[in-house]
This record gives structure tokens, sequence and C-alpha cells, in this order.
């Protein structure tokens, strides 16, 4: 069964129709052609697709793409501001080596820029809970905190 | 994914209708965030699903004195988690919204989800049912709210009857004499599934403690209270030695299984540290 949707991603409004079974995180990936959000579990534990939904951060893997139906997504694919421009967390996971293998670099990213839009000057302890839904095997997480930390510094300090 | 038919229902007598028509395969489709995973995992066989989320009426969260809050059954955990009065009238509720799952998870997971789906150890459901909240219970005849502590029939089973939808919760209000707690007991804190979760919600007049309930959650078929553990503290000043025979009594009073993430033993165990806890916390709040 297939049904007609319309929604935005990454502010560019898109009208599909989608099997009813599938995924959001298939639908962006397989049918609008955004690979960034990465598969990792398929099950809603390690946060590799986490996709921003009404702004807010959910698991791809665990919303239907129907139901994206009139709502705005964000991706990994929107974060940079402009053509060769990066988003200072994007800068900051380079100079900071804060991505290694990097298959959940994409959700950590969309994660790090919700807790930043809402919180600009985190606690350590901030950045810890607001990751515990993402899981990195290769860094340790400690180069991810420090690039994190330091774009948060360099967002405040562009703003003043 | 394995395939399965999705209806979305644009009013309660609509899904109740669903329900009941559609045949046993089907089920209905809130959150999403266990029933998703089922499909994909092959625990649960679905030939439907019934999209509640466009029905109006069942988003909002309203608050009284009298009544205490009421949430609809859309309500997300992360919406009840950040929201300012939860936070300040009912640490215990907080404490288990934000124990559960992740953030990306508590974006897309409802509480009355978190009930229905039964589990002994959810951790929505110890400190609902110490507080004596209520469910509201939608059928195309009748209209019920029955007690969340008469909610549960057993792991995974609700009084719910085929067509039968929940609505909403209602929490007493909060006076200023309660003190609650809710603490959760995992390998890790986040991401985990509670080994024993153990809830208490007590009123306090003039250092007596008048009322107390305590709800244990994963060391029984359903969440359970403690009745002989609650009777020997009413009336007693909850001075130490009091709250040490009475959380040997809930060890006594629990019924826990051995499985993957721990054994009956140490659930017991668990059972008597934490109650004592509890009680320390939930006092906390006249401290």
């Amino acid at each position: 069964m297939k049904r007609m949707v319309e929604f935005t991603v990454n502010g560019e409004t898109r009208e599909m129709a989608v099997d009813t079974c599938r995924s959001l995180l298939d639908a962006l990936r397989d049918d609008v052609g955004l690979t960034g959000t990465k598969k990792g579990c398929d099950v809603g534990d390690c946060g590799a697709c986490t996709v921003l939904i009404d702004g807010e951060p959910v698991n791809a893997c665990l919303v239907l793409a129907v139901e994206a139906e009139g709502r705005s997504i964000e991706t990994v694919e929107g974060l940079q501001p402009g053509v060769d421009t990066l988003h200072p967390l994007q800068d900051a996971f380079m100079r900071h080596g804060a991505s290694q293998c990097g298959f959940c670099t994409p959700g950590i990213l969309m994660m790090a820029k919700k807790l930043l839009d809402d919180n600009p000057r985190p606690t350590d302890e901030d950045i810890r809970f607001g990751l515990s839904g993402n899981i990195c095997r290769c860094t340790g997480y400690t180069k991810i905190f420090d690039a994190i930390r330091s774009a948060a510094r360099e967002m405040e300090a562009a703003r003043s | 994914m394995r395939r399965f038919d999705y209806h979305r229902a644009e009013t309660l007598e609509h899904a109740s209708r669903l329900l009941a028509e559609l045949g046993d395969d089907t089920f209905l489709f809130n959150g999403g965030t266990d029933l998703l995973v089922e499909i994909r995992e092959r625990l649960r066989r679905v030939r439907n699903v019934v999209d509640i989320k466009q029905i109006p009426g069942l988003s909002d969260i309203t608050y009284d004195e009298t009544r205490g809050l009421t949430f609809g059954a859309l309500v997300t955990v992360g919406r009840l988690e950040r929201l300012p009065l939860v936070c300040q009238r009912y640490p215990n509720l907080r404490a288990a919204f934000a124990s559960l799952g992740s953030i990306q998870v508590r974006n897309r997971a409802t509480v009355v989800g978190n009930i229905c789906r039964a589990s002994p150890s959810a951790d929505t459901i110890p400190p609902l049912v110490a507080d004596g909240a209520f469910v509201h219970i939608y059928s195309r005849t009748n209209m019920r709210v029955v007690p969340i502590a008469e909610f549960f029939t057993g792991p995974g089973r609700t009084v719910l009857a085929k067509g039968e939808i929940v609505t909403g919760i209602t929490v007493p209000p909060a006076g200023d004499t309660a003190g609650k707690a809710y603490i959760k007991h995992g390998r890790r804190k986040a991401m985990e599934l509670s080994t024993v979760g153990v809830a208490v919600s007590l009123s306090m007049e003039e250092g007596v403690c008048c009322d107390i309930r305590i709800a244990l959650g994963a060391v029984g078929a359903t969440v359970l209270r403690a009745p002989q553990a609650e009777a020997m503290l009413r009336g007693t000043r909850l001075d130490a030695s009091a709250v040490r025979s009475a959380a040997d009594k809930a060890m006594e009073e629990c019924t826990p299984i051995s499985n993957v993430r721990a054994s009956a033993d140490y659930r017991r165990d668990m059972v008597g540290v934490l109650t004592g806890r509890a009680i320390k916390q939930a006092l906390e709040t006249f401290a």
C-alpha cells in the first residue's frame, strides 16, 4: 500500500508516494537520496539515524514515512549553512578528530546541534546526558565531547 | 520490515471500529517505539496498525488543584519530562520519565503507550501506581475510568477489551504535604530497562506519616503494591527502625523472577535497599 506524503527536508518541499510500511529512515535514504542519515541498529538503540522533526530529535528508524506528512525534517545534509561552509560543529569534529569510522557522526551532529540550540553553554554533564542515546564504538567519546565544548565556545564567541 | 497495512483513524469511534473489524493482528500505533521494534524483530505478528495520532483532543495537558494532572494519550514522555509542573510537583514522575530510553525515544514514546504495553519493568508505572492515578478508557458503548492498580492483569496484559482505547491518565493533585520519589536500579544510567524500580508517595502531617503507597516494579508479573509494608508505616514518624522493618516486609511481599538482567535474590535484596532509599528521598521534599 502506498500513500502520498508531502514534507519538507532541509527546507525543500518533497512530495512522493511512499510505501506505508517504510520507515522515515529508509525513505530518506532510498527515496529522497539523502544517505547522510545512517542505519545502525534499525530499532532505536544506537542513535545513528537521529534527525530533527519540527526541531525535535527522533530516531528516523522508529518513524513511518507516512507520518512525516506536513512536517519539517532536518538531516545532517542540512547542517551546512552554505556551499563550502561548515557548521561550527562539523568544523570542530574535524579539528578534534571526533569522527573515526564516521558512522555515528551524522546522528551525533544532529543531537549536538539540538543540544547547543537549546543550551548554548552546556556543562559536561549536559553533553553526556544529551548524547546518551547515541552510541559511538570508536572514539570513547572523549574527542566528541571536546569537539562539542569547542564548538559551543566558538558559537558563543560568534554571537557576541 | 515485515509488511502490514497502515490505517489512519480520524476519530476515537473510527479507531475503535477499525480495531474491532480488522481482526486479531491489529494494533494501535501511537509513539511506535515498541510496536515498530516488535514488528522488525518479529516479536509480534502485526497485520494492521491503526495510527491514532491525527485524532483531535488527545494531546492536552491540564492541571487543577482538585482534579490533578491529566494528560492525553498522544502526550509524549519527553513533553511531560520537560514540563515545569512535573519537575516541581511530581519529582517521582519526572525521575521515571527522564530514565526511559533515550531523548530520541522519549520524543516519540507516550506514557499511555508505556502503560498499555504493560511491561512489569515499565518505568512510568510504579510512580503512577504510588500516586493512585486513573486511566480513562473509551469504547463505543461505554466510557470508563479504572484505577491504574487495577489496569494490569499480567505481563503485557491489561483489562482493555477489544475496541477499547486509553484516552488519557489523571494523576491526583500533589499537595503541600506530599513527598514523592521513584528510584530506578539498572546496570547503567541511560538506555536501560530497570532491574528493579521503587516508587514511594507519602504524605506527612506534623511529622507523622498519614498515608504512604509503595509500588515495586520489575519484581512481579505486574507492578506491585507493598500493602503490609505500607500499613507498618502509617501513623509512624518514619524513623530509621520503622523504615528498616517496612523495607524488610516489602522484600517478603514482592515476587521476583530470575532473568537476563538479574537473579530473583538480587532483585529482592534491591527492593529492601531501594524502598528505604525512596522513602528517605520522598521525605527530602520537606527538608
